[in-house]
């Protein structure tokens, strides 16, 4: 089955107060055009499930948001990603912080089809405190150890930006950690992957080892092609992170009107590609031809 | 004598002091002075420590902090292992692991936070998150490196209990206390340990200069010194060269960036 798909119709899929996933990690091989692509829909009140990056600010500053559930929000090479602390700081936002290896429990419990994965994590942290939903489960066992009991994170849709696919919706990540994207993927009822470049199946172990084909096709219903989809995050080994845009980025959170010319500019371009020629755009005035 | 000592030797030798006797784990280290001194322990102390690269590699003969391992020029990474995150979270799980995390607060019981300073629902500063501090207090030893020791970081109560606290793990009960320990916080000031009848912070060593009145002044709770409270040692010639092999850049004094000469 061909399950490449344009932008406009991934869009169409949207619909208000839905819970997405993102794969990546920071700013780590982040599915930016699609992230950009949720900026252009009219939808809103989402709730938003991320080892967050830019993914988050972005989001959170275009008002999309109602919800994020994330272990972290960062930028890597800048520790703060200043969009996301604003969201916060004017608690414009709801905010479910939990351990970064409570998060994975979540996706994988809802990915196992378990109502909860049982984990030490969390135990006398203000998680506890500051998600007070959470419940802890005593052990059946003659060992009696009372343990959270991480429910399960069951996303409307996840998102997840790779290296290679195949119409069918084989991924492949040629980068060195898959992050969590399966998890993501396996956690969610729709399912929908970037990619910087179509292949044809046969042509996957040209590209690196089988140990890279870490999303298969029945994780997946639809392909969107995206060459530097995941700019200005990296996407090893493609590419690496574009630092100066990514300054760039965080400089616009400083005034009202750098943020509108950001979100002008470059969030709301129109396409991926109106997006791309902008880019290169602002890098040929920042590095000089 | 090849070169002067500065405190930022002192702190790395300290934070590297506490990696001694791990043997066989993983190092893990935030920030620049506890990724050097990860390293140094490696090189001079603890052969059998296992170090990543940040992304997925452990790497066997670690280069200098604050480039790429992986892309470096001047020095062949030598790659014995892979740790994507998935599998650090199943190491930490393990309890084959060491961390050393930062601190935007630090209580007298060694509660830490990295989340966010002020009232949870709208903070004054929301920081990176709970991360997993967490995770990491319960299942395996943690330290923490804090580069600027004063009332704002230590602290009588901290905003959000991301790294769990001796007195938390025991109100948390058995499971939580199971595979908790917290073995040293080093500040730009002094080192600590929890070797107290509450488990509560003690005063272990003053870096040279430093002073236990100016310590207590900076500390906005109460602690217990250790007798006879001594002086953090300075490094040993080789592990200055380590630290300078490690960070030709000098980027320890991004942290703590007094480099006038100790001793």
């Amino acid at each position: 089955m061909n399950k490449v798909i344009i932008e406009e119709e991934f869009i169409s899929r949207l619909s208000d107060g839905m819970t997405i996933g993102i794969g990546g990690w920071g700013s780590r091989r982040k599915p930016m055009s699609l992230v950009r692509a949720i900026c252009r829909s009219p939808v809103s009140n989402l709730t938003v499930v991320s080892y967050g990056g830019p993914d988050v600010g972005i989001l959170c500053a275009m008002g999309k948001v109602a919800r994020v559930i994330y272990g972290f929000v960062s930028l890597d090479s800048i520790a703060l990603d200043p969009h996301f602390r604003f969201a916060r700081q004017e608690s414009t936002i709801s905010a479910t912080e939990l351990d970064e290896g409570m998060l994975q429990w979540g996706l994988y419990a809802a990915s196992l089809r378990l109502p909860f994965l049982p984990t030490r994590a969390g135990l006398g942290s203000d998680v506890m405190t500051i998600n007070p939903w959470l419940r802890t489960i005593k052990s059946p066992y003659s060992d009696e150890e009372e343990l959270v009991a991480m429910p399960a994170i069951t996303l409307d849709m996840a998102i997840v930006h790779v290296n290679r696919a195949d119409s069918s919706g084989n991924g492949q990540i040629l980068g060195v950690d898959p992050y969590f994207d399966d998890l993501f993927l396996m956690a969610a009822s729709q399912r929908y992957i970037s990619c910087e470049e179509l292949v044809d199946t046969e042509d996957f172990l040209k590209f690196g080892s089988h140990h890279t084909l870490a999303i298969n096709r029945m994780m997946v219903d639809g392909v969107i092609v995206s060459k530097r989809g995941a700019h200005f995050t990296s996407c090893d080994s493609d590419y690496s992170r574009d630092e100066v845009f990514q300054a760039h980025y965080a400089q616009s959170a400083k005034t009202p009107e750098s943020w509108q010319a950001f979100r002008d500019l470059f969030v709301l371009a129109e396409s991926h590609q109106t997006y791309l020629e902008a880019v290169d755009s602002f890098g040929m005035a920042s590095y000089g031809s | 004598m090849g070169r002067d000592i500065t405190l930022a030797d002192i702190c790395i030798v300290a934070c590297a002091d506490a990696f001694r006797g791990d043997g066989e784990i993983m190092a893990s280290a935030m920030g620049t002075i506890p990724s050097i001194a990860a390293r140094l322990a490696l090189s001079c102390f603890e052969p059998d420590l296992l170090i990543s690269d940040g992304e997925a590699y452990f790497i066997r003969n670690p280069g200098p902090v604050g480039v790429s391992q992986t892309d470096a020029i001047d020095f062949q990474p030598v790659v014995e292992g892979w740790i994507p995150y998935r599998k650090v979270f199943d190491m930490l799980w393990w309890g084959r692991r060491h961390v050393m995390m930062g601190a935007s607060q630090i209580d007298k019981y060694g509660n830490q936070n990295i989340s966010a300073i002020g009232p949870w629902e709208k903070p004054k500063a929301q920081l990176l998150g709970v991360r997993g501090a967490p995770g990491n207090t319960v299942n395996h030893k943690t330290s923490y490196w804090v580069p600027n020791h004063s009332t704002k970081s230590f602290v009588s109560r901290v905003d959000i209990v991301c790294g769990v606290g001796y007195d938390r793990a025991s109100q948390a009960g058995p499971t939580a206390q199971k595979y908790h320990k917290l073995e040293r916080v080093v500040s730009n000031k002094a080192v600590f340990d929890f070797q107290s009848p509450d488990r509560s912070m003690r005063l272990v060593s003053l870096h040279p200069g430093v002073t236990s009145d100016e310590v207590a002044t900076l500390t906005g709770f109460e602690f217990i010194c250790a007798e006879p409270l001594s002086y953090s040692r300075v490094p040993t010639e080789i592990e200055l060269q380590a630290i300078d092999r490690y960070d030709p850049k000098g980027l320890r004094f991004t942290e703590v960036d007094d480099r006038q000469a100790i001793g």
